[in-house]
C-alpha cells in the first residue's frame, strides 16, 4: 500500500484488555508504527479530541477499530461518528463483536444490579437506604449530576453497520499483528466477514482426536474443571469437559486447551453461525451419549453464551 | 450560593465513568470539589449462578490492565470456598504469575502515565505528555528496550497461565498446568531481563525526578500531600507481600490500628453509599464514618504502592530493600503522605517483583507435577491479594455444589476513593484562584489523582490512560459560560 494507513481506535465499554493486546505487540508495534498514522486513539494513547474526529471529512480514515460493547449514549455517538469517518469499521474483540462478558449483565435488570450493589453486598453501609441519583444536591448547595445507568448491553453491530469482526477476549497479540498486516496489505475478506484464519479451535488443537487418527466417541459424563485431572494430550471434550472448541474460531492457537482448560468460546463463532450459544448447545448435545446429560450443566446460559449473550436471539431480561 | 460551577468532565471521557466537579465561591476560589464515578457494571450480580471454578477467568475481564489480579484473588477465594490450601508448587506458580504481572503493569503505568508528566514537565502541553512523547524524549532504541524487557513478563504469564490477558489456568486448590524444566530455565532467563528493567526504571526515576530540584519540591511539598491511614499486606516480618499475608492497617502517624485476614475485612471496612457517585466510599469501621476529610483521626485510608511501603518495615529482596531504605531516608519520615511518592514506590516494587520471579524460578522444586490438592466441601470464602493498585478483596458464598450464590468485591481504586477526593480538592484549591483556570492548571489537578493510578476499569470500567478532561464553567445563574477540554 502506498503511503501510510490512517487508523482510528476507540475503547468503548471494554476492559482495556483489547488495547493491552496491542501494547503487547511490543517491539513489533514500534516497527509497524511508521506505516501507520494514528489519527485518533481515545482515551488511552493519542491526544486527539472528539471534536477533531467529528471535524474530519467523511470516509477520510482508512480503518477504525472499535473495542468494547455499547452501553452509554456517548459510546453510541462515537460509534456513529467512527462509522461516518472510517472507510472500514472493525468490531475489534469479543465485546464489540458479540457483547462479551459484560453482556451477561443482560440476564439481570437494573433494579437487581442496584439492589446487589447498594443494599445486599456484605460490606455495604447504607444507613439511609439510598441509591445513586442522576441529580442530587449535597449539603443544600452543591448540585451534582450522574449519567443515567442504561438497562442493557449492545454490540457494535446493533448500532451501526460493521465491515469486519475480530474475535478473542482479547484477540491474541500475535493474531492482532497478523490482522494489522492483512489490513496493511489490503488482503481483506468480503465486507461483513470475520477477520480470521477460518479454522476452529479444534483444528489447531494438539488434543484433536482426528489429528491422531482417532474417532470421536460419544461423551458419557459431564465434568467440571474441578473434577479429576484431564488425561495428558487427550481431547478435553471426549473426557467430559465441556470444551467449545468445535464451534469457536481458533485464531488464538488453542491457548486454553494447551494448559488443560476447556475453550469457552471467546474467539467467536466459526463461519456461518449466527447464534453462537445455540450452535454450541446443539453441537455438544449431539456428541453426548445421552441427551439428558445436558441437565447436569450448571447455568448453561452463562456457559454457552459467556461471550455472546447480547448478540444472541435470547435478547435481554426485561422485567 | 455557589457562583460558579466548574465541571472537569469527564475525567475519563465524555459522559463517562469519572468526573470532577469543582464549586467556586463568589471570589472564584474553590469552595468544594467532588470526585464522581459514573458507571457500574454489575459483576457481583451476574456471577451468581456460575460454578466458582469458572469465576477467575470471568472476573479477570473486570480489567484488562490488571490482567492477573482479579483472577488471583478469586481463585484464592475459591480455595477458601473449598477449604483447601493449594499445593506448595501451585502456590509458587501463582506467585510467579502475579509477580510477573507486577513487572509488566508497574512498567506500563510508570512509562505511560507517571514519567511523561515529569519528562515533558507537568505543565507541558498534553500532546507531549504521553507514551509517544516519552518515546520521542528517550529515543526509539530505549523505548524498544523497555518494551522488550517488559514483554519478558508477559511471556511468563502466557506460558504459565494460558492466556497473556485474562488468564485461565487457576483452579481451586491449585493450577491446571505443571512447569517443565525447560520452561523453568526459560523463565529464569526472562527474570534476568525483568530485574534489569527494574534497575533501569529506578535509574530513570532518579535521573528525571530526584535530580530535579523543582520536581523534588513538588514531590516533597504540601500541595500533593494527603494525610490518611494506610492498608497493605505483610509477612510475619512485616515485609511487603503481594500474593498472601496479613492485612495491616496503620494510622496517620504509622501506629498499627489493626490486622486481619480473610473474612476479618468486614470488621475493618465498610463501604458508604453516596447519592452522587456509582462508586461506594470505604472507611475504617473501628474509627467510624467521619466524612471526606484527611488529617489525624480521619476514617479514610489508602492502598497501593506507597500505602504498602508505609505499612511495611521493609522488602523481602535485597535490591528492593536498598531502594526502600533510600526512599524513606530521603523523606525522613514515615508514613510518607506525599502522593507523588506513589511513583517512586511503584518503581521499587517493580524491582522487588522481578527479584521474586528470579528467586522462585531458581527453585527447582517448581517443576514438581504436584499442582492439584484435594477439595473439601464448598461453602464460603474470601480471597485477598495485593493488586498492583492496592488491596483487592473477593468474597463468595456458594451452595453445596460450589455454585455462586453471593459475591462481594472491593477493588483497589474503591478504597482510594475518599483520599482521591481530598487530593483533588486540595490541588484545585491551590491552583484555581480568582476564577482563573487554564489547561496547565488542569493538568496540575490531574496530577493529584494520577499517582493513585485510578483504575476505573476495575472500579467501574475504564482504562487508565491519557485522560480526557473537560471543564465546563457556569456563571452564577447556572448557565454555561465557558468550556475548556483536552479531548
Ligand atoms: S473483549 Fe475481552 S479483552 Fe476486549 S474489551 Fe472485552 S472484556 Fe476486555
Ligand atoms: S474439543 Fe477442545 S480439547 Fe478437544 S480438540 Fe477441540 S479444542 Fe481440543
Ligand atoms: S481456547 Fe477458546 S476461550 Fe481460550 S482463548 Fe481460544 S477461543 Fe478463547
Amino acid at each position: 500500500m502506498a503511503g501510510k494507513l490512517s487508523l482510528a481506535y476507540f475503547l468503548s465499554g471494554g476492559c482495556g484488555g483489547c488495547d493491552m493486546a496491542i501494547v503487547d505487540l511490543s517491539e513489533t508495534l514500534v516497527d509497524v508504527l511508521p506505516q501507520l498514522e494514528v489519527v485518533f486513539w481515545a482515551p488511552t494513547v493519542a491526544d486527539v479530541k472528539y471534536k477533531d474526529l467529528e471535524a474530519m471529512p467523511d470516509k477520510s480514515i482508512d480503518v477504525g477499530l472499535y473495542s468494547g460493547m455499547v452501553r452509554l449514549g456517548e459510546q453510541e455517538h462515537i460509534a456513529k461518528v467512527m462509522r461516518q469517518k472510517c472507510k472500514v469499521l472493525v468490531a475489534y474483540g469479543a465485546c464489540a463483536a458479540l457483547g462479551g462478558i459484560p453482556g451477561m449483565g443482560n440476564m439481570h435488570t437494573k433494579e437487581e444490579i442496584f439492589r446487589t450493589a447498594y443494599f445486599d453486598t456484605y460490606s455495604t453501609d447504607n444507613p439511609e437506604g439510598i441509591t445513586p441519583q442522576t441529580r442530587c444536591v449535597v449539603d443544600g448547595k452543591y448540585e451534582l449530576t450522574l449519567p443515567e445507568f442504561y438497562g442493557h448491553v449492545r454490540t457494535l453491530q446493533d448500532v451501526v453497520p460493521v465491515d469486519y469482526f475480530v474475535g478473542g477476549c482479547p484477540p491474541h497479540h500475535s493474531f492482532v499483528g497478523q490482522a494489522i498486516l492483512a489490513i496493511l496489505q489490503g488482503k481483506l475478506p468480503p465486507p461483513g466477514s470475520w477477520i480470521t484464519s477460518g479454522k476452529a479451535v479444534c483444528d489447531v488443537c494438539d488434543r484433536n482426536p482426528a489429528a491422531r487418527g482417532e474417532e470421536r466417541q460419544p461423551i458419557k459424563e459431564i465434568k467440571r474443571t474441578i473434577d479429576g485431572v484431564p488425561g495428558e494430550g487427550k481431547c478435553l471434550l471426549q473426557q467430559g469437559y465441556l470444551c467449545l472448541g468445535p464451534v469457536t474460531q481458533g485464531d488464538c492457537g488453542a491457548l486454553c486447551p494447551k494448559v488443560n482448560i476447556p475453550c469457552r468460546g471467546c474467539g467467536g463463532p466459526i463461519p456461518g453461525v449466527k447464534d453462537f450459544g445455540l450452535r454450541a448447545v446443539s453441537a455438544i448435545a449431539g456428541l453426548l451419549a445421552d441427551e439428558a446429560l445436558v441437565d447436569q450443566i450448571p447455568s448453561p446460559v452463562k456457559l454457552f453464551y459467556r461471550y455472546s449473550l447480547p448478540a444472541s436471539l435470547l435478547g435481554q431480561k426485561v422485567k | 450560593m455557589s457562583v460558579t460551577k466548574i465541571e472537569i468532565n469527564p475525567m475519563t471521557r465524555l459522559e463517562g465513568h469519572g468526573k470532577i466537579t469543582v464549586f467556586l465561591d463568589e471570589q472564584g476560589n474553590v469552595d468544594n470539589a467532588f470526585f464522581q464515578t459514573v458507571e457500574l457494571r454489575g459483576y457481583e450480580q451476574f456471577l451468581r449462578g456460575m460454578p466458582i471454578e469458572e469465576v477467575p477467568r470471568t472476573v479477570s475481564t473486570i480489567c484488562g490492565v490488571c490482567r492477573c489480579v482479579h483472577f488471583t484473588a478469586s481463585v484464592k477465594a475459591a480455595d477458601a470456598v473449598y477449604q483447601v490450601e493449594p499445593t506448595p508448587t501451585a502456590r509458587k506458580i501463582r506467585e510467579l504469575v502475579l509477580n510477573s504481572h507486577y513487572v509488566e503493569d508497574h512498567a506500563a503505568i510508570l512509562y505511560a502515565l507517571g514519567f511523561p508528566d515529569f519528562v515533558a514537565g507537568p505543565t507541558a502541553s498534553p500532546a507531549e505528555r504521553n507514551l509517544i512523547g516519552l518515546i520521542q524524549a528517550v529515543g526509539a532504541e530505549t523505548g524498544k528496550l523497555v518494551l522488550k524487557k517488559r514483554y519478558a513478563a508477559v511471556k511468563v504469564i502466557e506460558m504459565l497461565a494460558g492466556k497473556p490477558i485474562h488468564p485461565v489456568a487457576a483452579l481451586p486448590g491449585g493450577w491446571s498446568k505443571r512447569v517443565t524444566e525447560e520452561e523453568r530455565k526459560e523463565i529464569l532467563a526472562l527474570a534476568k531481563e525483568m530485574v534489569e528493567l527494574g534497575q533501569l526504571t529506578l535509574k530513570v526515576f532518579e535521573d528525571v525526578v530526584l535530580k530535579n530540584e523543582n520536581y523534588m519540591k513538588l514531590v516533597t511539598g504540601d500541595v500533593y500531600k494527603v494525610v490518611v491511614n494506610y492498608m497493605g499486606t505483610v509477612d510475619e516480618k512485616n515485609r511487603v507481600q503481594y500474593y498472601d499475608g496479613i492485612q495491616r492497617i496503620v494510622d496517620t502517624e504509622g501506629r498499627e490500628i489493626g490486622r486481619f485476614t480473610g473474612k476479618g475485612y468486614l470488621d475493618f471496612i465498610a463501604e458508604r453509599v453516596l447519592p452522587w457517585s456509582y462508586l461506594k466510599m470505604p472507611y475504617l469501621k473501628p474509627i467510624g464514618w467521619k466524612g471526606i476529610v484527611d488529617g489525624p483521626g480521619t476514617s479514610l485510608y489508602c492502598v497501593g504502592p506507597l500505602a504498602r511501603l508505609n505499612v511495611a518495615e521493609g522488602m523481602d529482596t535485597p535490591l528492593a530493600q536498598e531502594a526502600y531504605e533510600r526512599m524513606f531516608a530521603t523523606f525522613g519520615v514515615k508514613p510518607v503522605h506525599n502522593i507523588l511518592a506513589y511513583h517512586w514506590a511503584r518503581a521499587i516494587e517493580l524491582l522487588n517483583a522481578a527479584e521474586k520471579v528470579q528467586q522462585i524460578a531458581a527453585d527447582e522444586s517448581i517443576t514438581s507435577p504436584d499442582v492439584r490438592a484435594e477439595l473439601g466441601k464448598p461453602s464460603e470464602g474470601v480471597g485477598i491479594i495485593e493488586a498492583c493498585r492496592g488491596t483487592l478483596i473477593h468474597h463468595y458464598k456458594t451452595d453445596d455444589k460450589g455454585i455462586v450464590q453471593e459475591a462481594n468485591l472491593i477493588v483497589a481504586t474503591t478504597h482510594n476513593k475518599g483520599p482521591i477526593n481530598v487530593a483533588v480538592r486540595r490541588a484545585a484549591a491551590h491552583f484555581i484562584r480568582n476564577g482563573k483556570v487554564d489547561e496547565g492548571i488542569l493538568n496540575l489537578v490531574e496530577i493529584a489523582y494520577r499517582p493513585y493510578d485510578i483504575c476505573l476499569a476495575c472500579a467501574t470500567h475504564v482504562l487508565p490512560g491519557r485522560l480526557p478532561v473537560q471543564v465546563d464553567i457556569y456563571d452564577h445563574k447556572g448557565e454555561l459560560y465557558k468550556t475548556l477540554r483536552n479531548f
